[in-house]
């Protein structure tokens, strides 16, 4: 994978190291110190910051501007950009928007239903989908263009990342829609956390067969559990996410005060299973509203320092 | 085909309470298919309405009828010399419908007594699913006779999304996923090829995006 963009983080796994990306979620309001807060816990124990755009389509202080108050920090932003509330023009907006900032990471999504939100009567858009927005930036950004038709000069210099979820159904389809996706333009992918790890290594495994870990750098996901009321609640409650039922025994095997402990402990050794396969480029930490958690994740995974780029 | 349901006896009664002559006009179209707005349920709209006003000690006058199609200016015509006779219509046709009566009847009061819910079809009776959204580009051939934009809750075109499990869609587990089954019946065609090959952001223009619709055959006006 040759450079093409500005970003540190396609700079960091060109240049062969396990890249380390974690998100922040921004409030449910227009306090954007929280942003800069949970920004400062992380910074130095990450690569880039994903901001999460609206995830469970719950209202938030919007993607863009939080990533742009990264940008000021200093920091790597992650721009998460979903389908779900804007249609092709102001998705390509924003992406100007975003570019014009030095924004140059993007992560392309289709978005939660807006019906797990907060505002369950909404219309949505899905103009687009995941794929087509990652066709998308691609189009904006290698041939200057918009999907209208306009040529522009000055073209967003984005480091293209997309999701994936080796755990929905149906499995079979799993890699194929990777496939897609890289097909699509996909750089990066961040995947949907992991628990399940032998489904995981069979998703990768078919990956690296047909070829798709050379083409596209995986970042596995990780959200270490708070307790095992959240174990359960994944488990049972949210789509799309597979927790067995050891994850759920072990979680529920210790007291109630050290189960904060153990699930930071399961994140660290999933980390450190995960280093060991080949096709495995990195590590993506969702800590849940966890967010000073990172720090010691990343340490105690072996994962820091963080190299330095020239 | 069509599909309606009938609209709640309370909110036809406040409709009309104003009135003394109204006459409820049914359509022997899409509506009687799916049994709410045919002459049967325009009947017993009738009946409940009049019970209703009498006990209520007011007084009513309730006429009730039916045409072919309301769809169609032709049947509109039959209701010509005795529309004047009341205050108010109450019609059980389809959005189309009620929208088609008004328009012909331009200075008469036109209330809709159904909901009109989308194109589909009968599961069984009274069960109706929603089949098509009328996005005026077909692309049933590329997906397995299933289409992703009336049955995937997100209207993916490279789906399915990362919710899809055991065959459900994530909004609610009684949806089944629209791309479950585009794949199933892809791989019973031998056509899973089709899958892998990302589908360019769609022409929308032709779907209700591109401002109310007509359609003009040249080849079929008089």
């Amino acid at each position: 994978m040759n450079n093409t963009t500005p970003s540190r983080l396609e700079k960091m796994l060109a240049a062969g190291h396990l890249a380390v990306t974690s998100e922040v979620g921004p409030p449910r309001s227009c306090d954007g110190s929280v942003i800069e807060q949970k920004a400062e816990l992380i910074k130095d124990y990450v690569d880039a910051v994903n901001v999460t755009d609206n995830q469970t389509s719950v209202t938030r202080l919007c993607s863009l501007a939080a990533c742009i108050r990264l940008k000021l920090m200093g920091l790597e932003p992650v721009l998460q950009m979903v389908t779900r509330d804007r249609n092709r023009i102001a998705l390509q907006s924003d992406i100007f928007g975003a570019a014009s900032f030095g924004i140059c990471n993007i992560l392309c999504l289709t978005g939660d239903h807006q019906h797990f939100g907060d505002h369950p009567n909404a219309v949505n858009v899905f103009d687009l989908d995941s794929t087509q927005l990652i066709q998308t930036v691609r189009l904006m950004r290698d041939e200057g263009r918009l999907l209208g038709g306009h040529q522009f000069e000055h073209r967003p210099q984005m480091f293209i990342g997309a999701a994936a979820n080796p755990f929905a159904d149906p499995f079979e389809i799993r890699v194929p829609r990777l496939a897609k996706k890289v097909a699509a333009g996909a750089q990066f992918i961040q995947t949907q956390c992991i628990y399940n790890m032998d489904k995981f290594k069979l998703w990768l495994k078919l990956a690296r067969d047909r070829g798709l870990t050379e083409r596209v750098a995986i970042l596995a996901g990780i959200t270490p559990m708070k307790n095992v009321g959240m174990a359960r609640y994944m488990k049972n409650r949210v789509p799309g996410i597979d927790v067995p039922d050891e994850i759920v025994k072990r979680m529920g095997g210790v007291p109630k005060e050290k189960q904060a402990a153990e699930g930071i402990r399961l994140a660290i050794e999933q980390i450190q299973e995960l280093k060991e396969e080949e096709g495995i480029r990195g590590f993506h930490l969702m800590a849940i509203e966890w967010e000073e958690k990172v720090p010691e994740i990343v340490e105690r995974a072996g994962l820091f320092p963080r190299p330095q780029l020239n | 085909m069509i599909k309606a349901v009938p609209k709640p006896l309370e909110e036809i009664i406040d409709l009309v309470k104003d009135f003394h002559k109204v006459l409820i006009v049914g359509c022997d179209g899409c509506v009687t298919v799916c049994e709410a707005g045919g002459l049967k349920e325009v009947q017993v709209l009738g009946s409940s309405l009049r019970l209703y006003f009498t006990q209520a000690g007011q007084r009513m006058d309730i006429d009730e009828t039916s045409l072919t199609r309301q769809c169609d200016q032709e049947y509109l015509d039959q209701l010509k010399d005795r529309i004047d006779h009341y205050e108010a219509v109450v019609s059980l046709a389809c959005g189309c419908g009620v929208q088609y009566l008004a328009e012909r009847y331009h200075d008469k009061i036109v209330y809709p007594g159904v909901d009109t819910c989308f194109m589909g079809v009968d599961l069984e009776r009274g069960v109706y699913a929603e089949r098509c959204q009328a996005c005026g580009k077909c692309i049933l051939a590329n997906t397995g006779g299933i289409c992703p934009i009336a049955r995937c809750s997100k209207r993916m075109l490279n789906g399915p999304c990362g919710g899809s499990e055991k065959g459900k869609c994530e909004v609610n587990p009684e949806i089944d996923c629209g791309w479950q089954l585009i794949y199933d019946r892809l791989k019973i065609l031998g056509q899973l090829d089709r899958f892998e090959q990302p589908v360019d952001p769609k022409d929308w223009a032709t779907s209700r995006d591109g401002g109310p619709r007509k359609i003009v055959r040249e080849d079929l006006r008089l």
